[in-house]
């Protein structure tokens, strides 16, 4: 208990804790959807993206969140097309951009003297690195991602299940997966920072996973991702705290806990 | 007065038409069966009354009927094995098209889906998962999707695909009734063409060399002819 008080006493703390539920949450909203439409892919893709743009904003001295989340948004537009275009396979499409932006990424990095950046923290993460517009601009962010999401649920439902039955009475399906790319994109940039590009595709696909295993209507898979990321997160990052353990790797852990539970559960049902 | 007009309307792929100049009406209270070879372009002519796909050439008319005031049934959808939605989710997505500019369902959208429920006579899976059905129960709620999406007509693509023979007896029954019974114009594109046994009263059959449209006995009575 001590140590949780300590936590709180932390500034920085408090932010990557707030930033880190707005995340877990927007992250296992969108999650839904992606690994239903068997796209999880385009979140791991984006996440490389943003490792790319993070990188050369770095170098160019430009803001990394302004800067990485237009260009991870024009990306993810861009992989929707690669996706609908039946001439070229949207997976190996999305697998050459990710290594590409991933390489891209640390040659700038490398050749660029006088930088002093941590690849390591791009790459799995850091909660040292939210400082307070950061704080600010998630919050903006999440809220945003939230609204659009409950507003469009029954569509996005509709879509998720049965794109041409969505478009033939009449929804135009076009701008909502385009509507859904940018906020997959903008929960990707921010998740960034948080857990690193390798992990935070984990953040969008554990939770869905998990849910699937017990329930079985889409409104309690959804409510149930977004429980499980929220609490994987909190006790993620209160034990990687007290045993200073990677916070983003501990998140990822306690993830892949609840999958296992909730499969084990689902066998003895 | 006719409910669709189709006229000299050509269909296909990147700039290649499926088929050309094809001419037909639907009047009202009709039940069409589209059939015709693999590759004809039956799906392409549905997704075309659809406006899934834009025609290459020709018209589409629609006359007191919004587009998407039409219910489809696809032939059959590439869903995730384990996809979690319940039927009561599924059919109610149906309403999405008279929710305007609304989000979320009201109670008009939730009774008609329960109310059509009861008259396909599934109300019993309204909170199974659709991944626990059986091939005849699923197209079952797919039928009763579309229908929550119109209340004119009906356009379906082989609903009776990988359907035991009961199964599909029991669904063509479902659907002769609504079109009779409640006033339901059907299109339908189907294999089952065993002419003894034909259902519905006007056939459009397209072949490369041979568009027919007509009345179902004209049509057998031409196939005889042959």
């Amino acid at each position: 208990m001590n140590s949780i008080i300590e936590m709180f006493s932390y500034s920085f703390m408090v932010r990557a804790f707030i930033v880190g539920i707005l995340i877990s949450l927007c992250a296992s909203l969108i999650g839904v959807s992606l690994v239903l439409r068997r796209n999880s892919m385009i979140g791991d893709g984006l996440s490389h993206v943003s490792f790319g743009a993070f990188a050369i904003a770095t170098i160019l001295g430009f803001a990394p969140l302004e800067f990485a989340t237009p260009i991870v948004i024009i990306v993810s537009f861009f992989i929707l097309k690669l996706n609908n275009n039946s001439k070229i396979h949207g997976d190996s499409a999305i697998a050459l951009i990710s290594a590409s932006s991933l390489a891209i990424g640390t040659f700038a990095i490398s050749v660029t003297k006088g930088v002093n950046t941590d690849i390591n923290s791009y790459l799995f993460g850091s909660i040292l690195s939210i400082n307070r517009t950061d704080l600010i601009i998630s919050i903006i962010l999440s809220i945003l991602v939230m609204l659009l999401y409950i507003i469009s649920y029954h569509k996005i439902f509709a879509i998720t299940f049965d794109e041409d039955f969505a478009k033939s009475i009449g929804i135009n399906t076009d701008l909502y997966n385009m509507i859904f790319a940018s906020l997959c994109s903008i929960t990707v940039v921010l998740g960034m920072r948080l857990m690193g590009s390798l992990l935070i595709s984990s953040l969008i696909i554990f939770p869905t996973l998990s849910s699937m295993q017990i329930f079985k209507n889409f409104k309690s898979v959804v409510i149930s991702s977004v429980f499980i990321s929220i609490i994987s997160f909190i006790i993620g990052l209160v034990i990687s705290f007290i045993y200073a353990t990677p916070t983003g790797a501990t998140i990822v852990i306690m993830n892949l806990i609840v999958f296992m539970i909730f499969k084990v559960i689902s066998y003895l049902k | 007065m006719s409910l669709i007009e189709v006229k000299n309307l050509s269909l296909g792929y990147d700039n290649v038409p499926i088929f050309k100049s094809l001419n037909f009406e639907v009047e009202e209270n009709d039940f069409i069966c589209i059939v015709g070879p693999n590759g004809a372009g039956k799906s392409t002519l549905i997704k075309g009354l659809l406006g899934l796909i834009k025609p290459m050439k020709g018209k589409i008319i629609y006359n007191g009927l919004k587009q998407n005031f039409i219910g489809y049934m696809p032939q059959e959808i590439k869903v995730n094995s384990n996809f979690p939605a319940s039927v009561y989710e599924i059919v109610l997505s149906g309403t999405l098209n008279r929710l305007g500019f609304k989000s979320f369902y009201t109670k008009s959208e939730k009774d008609l889906a329960l109310k059509i429920l009861k008259i396909l006579e599934i109300e019993n899976l309204k909170d199974k998962n659709f991944c626990d059905l059986s091939g005849g129960q699923r197209q079952k709620v797919l039928l009763a999707r579309s229908l929550c999406s119109t209340s004119k007509l009906l356009i379906l693509d082989e609903p009776s695909n990988n359907l035991d023979s009961k199964s599909k007896k029991d669904l063509y029954k479902t659907i002769v009734d609504l079109n009779k019974n409640h006033n339901i114009t059907v299109i339908m594109i189907t294999h089952d063409l065993d002419h003894n046994n034909l259902i519905g009263n006007k056939i459009l059959s397209l072949r490369e060399d041979n568009i027919f449209f007509g009345s179902t006995s004209d049509f057998v009575r031409s196939v005889h002819n042959e």
